[in-house]
Protein backbone atom coordinates (compact mmCIF):
# COMPACT_ATOMS: atom_id res chain seq x y z
CA UNK A 1 0.00 0.00 0.00
CA UNK A 2 1.27 3.16 -0.84
CA UNK A 3 -1.00 5.81 1.04
CA UNK A 4 2.01 6.48 3.11
CA UNK A 5 3.63 8.32 0.41
CA UNK A 6 0.36 10.94 -0.26
CA UNK A 7 1.60 11.85 3.43
CA UNK A 8 4.74 12.63 2.10
CA UNK A 9 3.43 14.49 -1.21
CA UNK A 10 0.75 16.40 0.90
CA UNK A 11 3.53 17.47 4.08
CA UNK A 12 6.09 18.31 1.33
CA UNK A 13 3.62 21.09 -0.16
CA UNK A 14 2.58 22.33 3.30
CA UNK A 15 6.35 22.88 3.92
CA UNK A 16 6.89 24.41 0.43
CA UNK A 17 3.62 26.66 1.34
CA UNK A 18 4.75 27.68 5.07
CA UNK A 19 8.49 28.77 3.35
CA UNK A 20 6.36 30.79 1.30
CA UNK A 21 3.91 32.43 3.82
CA UNK A 22 7.46 33.36 5.57
CA UNK A 23 8.77 34.77 2.94
CA UNK A 24 5.63 37.14 2.16
CA UNK A 25 5.82 37.81 5.69
CA UNK A 26 8.84 38.80 5.55
CA UNK A 27 8.85 41.22 2.65
CA UNK A 28 5.66 42.44 3.73
CA UNK A 29 7.24 43.34 7.34
CA UNK A 30 10.09 44.76 5.54
CA UNK A 31 8.31 46.85 2.71
CA UNK A 32 9.00 50.45 4.04
CA UNK A 33 12.23 49.81 5.49
CA UNK A 34 14.63 52.73 4.55
CA UNK A 35 17.99 52.45 2.92
CA UNK A 36 20.62 55.20 1.51
CA UNK A 37 22.75 52.22 -0.60
CA UNK A 38 21.80 49.88 -2.90
CA UNK A 39 23.87 47.10 -1.48
CA UNK A 40 22.05 47.67 2.00
CA UNK A 41 18.61 47.87 0.74
CA UNK A 42 16.38 44.87 1.06
CA UNK A 43 14.62 43.33 -1.83
CA UNK A 44 11.39 40.84 -2.11
CA UNK A 45 12.36 37.33 -0.95
CA UNK A 46 10.68 34.39 -3.46
CA UNK A 47 11.03 31.08 -3.08
CA UNK A 48 11.26 28.96 -5.95
CA UNK A 49 9.14 25.80 -6.46
CA UNK A 50 9.78 22.48 -8.34
CA UNK A 51 8.55 18.71 -8.45
CA UNK A 52 10.60 16.16 -6.62
CA UNK A 53 11.46 13.98 -9.39
CA UNK A 54 11.85 9.57 -8.26
CA UNK A 55 15.27 8.21 -9.22
CA UNK A 56 15.60 5.72 -11.81
CA UNK A 57 16.23 2.92 -9.57
CA UNK A 58 12.70 3.31 -7.76
CA UNK A 59 10.78 3.75 -11.11
CA UNK A 60 12.34 0.87 -13.08
CA UNK A 61 13.73 0.94 -16.28
CA UNK A 62 10.58 1.34 -18.62
CA UNK A 63 8.86 4.65 -17.01
CA UNK A 64 12.42 6.15 -17.05
CA UNK A 65 13.41 6.04 -20.51
CA UNK A 66 10.12 5.73 -22.19
CA UNK A 67 8.09 8.04 -20.39
CA UNK A 68 8.91 11.18 -18.27
CA UNK A 69 9.15 9.94 -13.79
CA UNK A 70 6.51 10.33 -11.88
CA UNK A 71 7.04 13.47 -9.30
CA UNK A 72 6.82 12.75 -5.38
CA UNK A 73 5.65 16.24 -3.65
CA UNK A 74 7.46 19.43 -4.25
CA UNK A 75 10.53 21.01 -2.84
CA UNK A 76 11.81 24.62 -2.72
CA UNK A 77 14.68 24.85 -4.31
CA UNK A 78 15.97 27.74 -2.83
CA UNK A 79 15.18 31.60 -2.93
CA UNK A 80 15.93 34.27 -4.73
CA UNK A 81 16.32 37.98 -4.35
CA UNK A 82 13.87 39.66 -7.11
CA UNK A 83 15.66 42.00 -9.71
CA UNK A 84 12.55 44.34 -9.92
CA UNK A 85 13.65 47.97 -9.73
CA UNK A 86 14.07 49.88 -6.35
CA UNK A 87 11.72 51.98 -4.95
CA UNK A 88 13.49 55.65 -5.05
CA UNK A 89 11.97 58.81 -3.22
CA UNK A 90 13.03 62.07 -2.67
CA UNK A 91 13.09 62.95 0.57
CA UNK A 92 15.38 65.36 1.12
CA UNK A 93 14.74 66.03 4.93
CA UNK A 94 14.96 62.12 5.90
CA UNK A 95 18.35 61.20 7.69
CA UNK A 96 19.03 58.32 5.52
CA UNK A 97 18.79 60.27 2.40
CA UNK A 98 21.91 60.24 -0.14
CA UNK A 99 23.67 63.38 -1.98
CA UNK A 100 21.40 63.69 -4.05
CA UNK A 101 18.41 63.73 -1.58
CA UNK A 102 17.05 59.91 -2.58
CA UNK A 103 16.01 57.10 0.05
CA UNK A 104 16.20 53.72 -0.93
CA UNK A 105 13.28 51.52 -0.65
CA UNK A 106 12.47 47.68 -1.05
CA UNK A 107 11.18 46.40 -4.48
CA UNK A 108 8.32 44.77 -2.60
CA UNK A 109 5.03 45.46 -3.92
CA UNK A 110 2.54 44.62 -1.55
CA UNK A 111 -0.37 44.02 -3.40
CA UNK A 112 1.71 40.89 -5.18
CA UNK A 113 2.22 39.47 -1.84
CA UNK A 114 -0.89 40.04 -0.41
CA UNK A 115 -2.22 37.80 -3.39
CA UNK A 116 0.72 35.04 -2.84
CA UNK A 117 -0.39 34.82 1.07
CA UNK A 118 -3.80 34.50 -0.04
CA UNK A 119 -2.45 31.80 -2.78
CA UNK A 120 -0.28 30.03 -0.15
CA UNK A 121 -2.62 29.65 2.85
CA UNK A 122 -5.36 28.44 0.21
CA UNK A 123 -2.73 26.01 -1.32
CA UNK A 124 -2.12 24.50 2.59
CA UNK A 125 -5.49 24.08 3.29
CA UNK A 126 -5.84 22.03 0.01
CA UNK A 127 -3.70 20.01 1.09
CA UNK A 128 -4.56 19.52 4.48
CA UNK A 129 -7.71 18.22 3.06
CA UNK A 130 -5.33 16.34 0.98
CA UNK A 131 -3.91 14.51 4.04
CA UNK A 132 -7.00 14.07 5.87
CA UNK A 133 -9.25 11.82 2.36
CA UNK A 134 -5.92 9.98 3.34
CA UNK A 135 -6.18 9.68 6.48
CA UNK A 136 -9.84 8.41 6.20
CA UNK A 137 -8.81 5.78 3.57
CA UNK A 138 -6.17 4.44 5.58
CA UNK A 139 -8.30 3.95 8.57
CA UNK A 140 -10.72 1.86 6.26
CA UNK A 141 -7.92 -0.02 5.27
CA UNK A 142 -7.06 -1.13 8.81
CA UNK A 143 -10.70 -2.55 9.27
CA UNK A 144 -10.60 -5.12 6.41
CA UNK A 145 -12.27 -8.13 7.03
CA UNK A 146 -13.74 -6.69 10.46
CA UNK B 1 -10.37 -28.25 -1.07
CA UNK B 2 -8.19 -24.98 -0.83
CA UNK B 3 -9.14 -21.06 -1.06
CA UNK B 4 -7.77 -19.17 -3.88
CA UNK B 5 -7.54 -15.62 -2.46
CA UNK B 6 -7.21 -14.96 -6.66
CA UNK B 7 -10.06 -16.18 -7.63
CA UNK B 8 -12.29 -15.69 -4.45
CA UNK B 9 -11.45 -11.90 -4.02
CA UNK B 10 -11.97 -11.38 -8.14
CA UNK B 11 -10.95 -7.87 -9.03
CA UNK B 12 -11.76 -5.86 -6.23
CA UNK B 13 -8.44 -6.31 -4.75
CA UNK B 14 -6.51 -4.44 -8.00
CA UNK B 15 -9.27 -1.83 -7.84
CA UNK B 16 -8.57 -0.83 -4.53
CA UNK B 17 -4.55 -0.83 -5.42
CA UNK B 18 -5.87 1.22 -8.53
CA UNK B 19 -7.84 3.54 -6.48
CA UNK B 20 -4.34 3.63 -3.93
CA UNK B 21 -1.98 4.62 -6.81
CA UNK B 22 -4.92 6.99 -8.26
CA UNK B 23 -4.91 8.96 -5.14
CA UNK B 24 -1.23 9.63 -4.84
CA UNK B 25 -0.73 10.78 -8.33
CA UNK B 26 -3.64 13.21 -7.77
CA UNK B 27 -2.28 14.13 -4.62
CA UNK B 28 0.64 15.08 -6.22
CA UNK B 29 -1.09 17.15 -8.84
CA UNK B 30 -2.20 19.34 -5.83
CA UNK B 31 0.96 19.26 -3.88
CA UNK B 32 2.62 21.17 -7.24
CA UNK B 33 -0.25 23.44 -7.51
CA UNK B 34 2.62 26.24 -7.69
CA UNK B 35 5.58 24.73 -9.28
CA UNK B 36 6.01 26.20 -12.54
CA UNK B 37 5.84 24.13 -15.89
CA UNK B 38 4.69 21.57 -13.58
CA UNK B 39 2.52 19.34 -15.75
CA UNK B 40 -0.96 17.63 -14.33
CA UNK B 41 -1.21 13.48 -14.77
CA UNK B 42 -3.84 10.82 -14.34
CA UNK B 43 -4.60 7.14 -14.66
CA UNK B 44 -6.84 5.52 -16.77
CA UNK B 45 -9.15 3.42 -14.97
CA UNK B 46 -10.47 1.32 -18.04
CA UNK B 47 -6.69 1.17 -19.54
CA UNK B 48 -6.33 -0.45 -16.02
CA UNK B 49 -9.11 -2.53 -15.77
CA UNK B 50 -8.09 -4.43 -19.53
CA UNK B 51 -4.80 -4.84 -18.73
CA UNK B 52 -6.23 -6.61 -15.48
CA UNK B 53 -8.57 -8.64 -17.88
CA UNK B 54 -6.26 -9.85 -19.83
CA UNK B 55 -4.06 -11.08 -17.04
CA UNK B 56 -7.14 -12.76 -15.85
CA UNK B 57 -8.12 -14.48 -19.45
CA UNK B 58 -4.30 -15.48 -20.13
CA UNK B 59 -2.30 -15.18 -17.03
CA UNK B 60 1.30 -13.61 -18.17
CA UNK B 61 0.62 -13.26 -21.75
CA UNK B 62 2.00 -10.12 -21.15
CA UNK B 63 5.02 -10.42 -19.25
CA UNK B 64 8.16 -11.48 -20.41
CA UNK B 65 9.87 -14.33 -18.75
CA UNK B 66 12.92 -13.07 -16.78
CA UNK B 67 15.72 -16.19 -17.40
CA UNK B 68 18.25 -13.95 -15.40
CA UNK B 69 18.53 -12.69 -12.04
CA UNK B 70 20.13 -9.28 -13.68
CA UNK B 71 17.08 -8.62 -16.54
CA UNK B 72 15.14 -5.27 -15.40
CA UNK B 73 11.71 -5.55 -14.36
CA UNK B 74 9.48 -3.75 -17.35
CA UNK B 75 6.44 -2.66 -15.52
CA UNK B 76 4.99 -1.73 -18.66
CA UNK B 77 1.08 -1.44 -17.81
CA UNK B 78 1.65 0.93 -15.22
CA UNK B 79 3.74 2.82 -17.56
CA UNK B 80 1.28 2.83 -20.49
CA UNK B 81 -2.12 4.18 -18.21
CA UNK B 82 -0.28 7.09 -16.65
CA UNK B 83 -0.83 10.17 -19.21
CA UNK B 84 -1.07 13.75 -19.34
CA UNK B 85 -3.96 15.80 -18.57
CA UNK B 86 -5.05 17.97 -21.17
CA UNK B 87 -5.71 21.69 -20.15
CA UNK B 88 -8.80 23.67 -20.26
CA UNK B 89 -6.84 26.99 -19.94
CA UNK B 90 -3.21 27.29 -20.74
CA UNK B 91 -1.42 29.58 -17.82
CA UNK B 92 2.02 31.71 -18.50
CA UNK B 93 4.15 29.52 -16.03
CA UNK B 94 3.25 26.23 -18.46
CA UNK B 95 1.86 25.02 -15.24
CA UNK B 96 -1.16 22.87 -16.06
CA UNK B 97 -2.89 22.00 -12.19
CA UNK B 98 -6.31 22.86 -12.17
CA UNK B 99 -6.82 22.63 -8.51
CA UNK B 100 -10.70 22.86 -8.42
CA UNK B 101 -10.81 20.06 -11.18
CA UNK B 102 -8.23 17.91 -8.82
CA UNK B 103 -9.92 18.55 -5.86
CA UNK B 104 -12.90 16.83 -7.52
CA UNK B 105 -11.44 13.93 -8.44
CA UNK B 106 -9.28 13.60 -5.48
CA UNK B 107 -12.57 13.56 -3.71
CA UNK B 108 -14.47 11.18 -6.43
CA UNK B 109 -11.60 8.81 -6.32
CA UNK B 110 -11.75 8.65 -2.59
CA UNK B 111 -15.58 7.40 -2.83
CA UNK B 112 -14.88 5.01 -5.02
CA UNK B 113 -12.36 3.30 -2.82
CA UNK B 114 -14.89 3.28 -0.31
CA UNK B 115 -16.95 1.55 -2.85
CA UNK B 116 -14.15 -1.13 -3.92
CA UNK B 117 -13.44 -1.62 -0.42
CA UNK B 118 -17.22 -2.55 0.38
CA UNK B 119 -16.92 -5.25 -1.82
CA UNK B 120 -13.68 -6.76 -0.88
CA UNK B 121 -14.64 -6.24 2.87
CA UNK B 122 -17.76 -8.15 2.09
CA UNK B 123 -15.66 -11.17 -0.02
CA UNK B 124 -13.88 -11.44 3.48
CA UNK B 125 -16.94 -11.83 5.56
CA UNK B 126 -18.24 -13.76 2.74
CA UNK B 127 -15.16 -16.45 3.03
CA UNK B 128 -15.55 -15.93 7.14
CA UNK B 129 -19.15 -17.15 6.92
CA UNK B 130 -18.37 -19.98 4.57
CA UNK B 131 -15.92 -21.53 6.89
CA UNK B 132 -17.59 -21.27 9.32
CA UNK B 133 -20.55 -22.82 8.19
CA UNK B 134 -23.45 -20.10 8.71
Amino acid sequence: MSLNRIFDIAGSAMSAQSIRLNTTASNIANADTASSSTDEVYRARKPVFAAIQQSVMETGFSTAFTDTPESQGVEVKGIVESDAPLNMRYQPDHPMADNDGYVMYPNVNVVEEMTDMLSASRSFQTNVDVMDAAKTMMQRILTLGQ
Amino acid sequence: MSISFDNALGIHEKALNFRVKRAEVLANNLANADTPGFKARDLDFKAALNSSLNQFSEPGAMAMAKTNSKHLTTNAESADSLLYRNPTQPSIDGNTVDTQQETAAYMKNAMDYQASFQFLNSKFKGLTRAIKGE
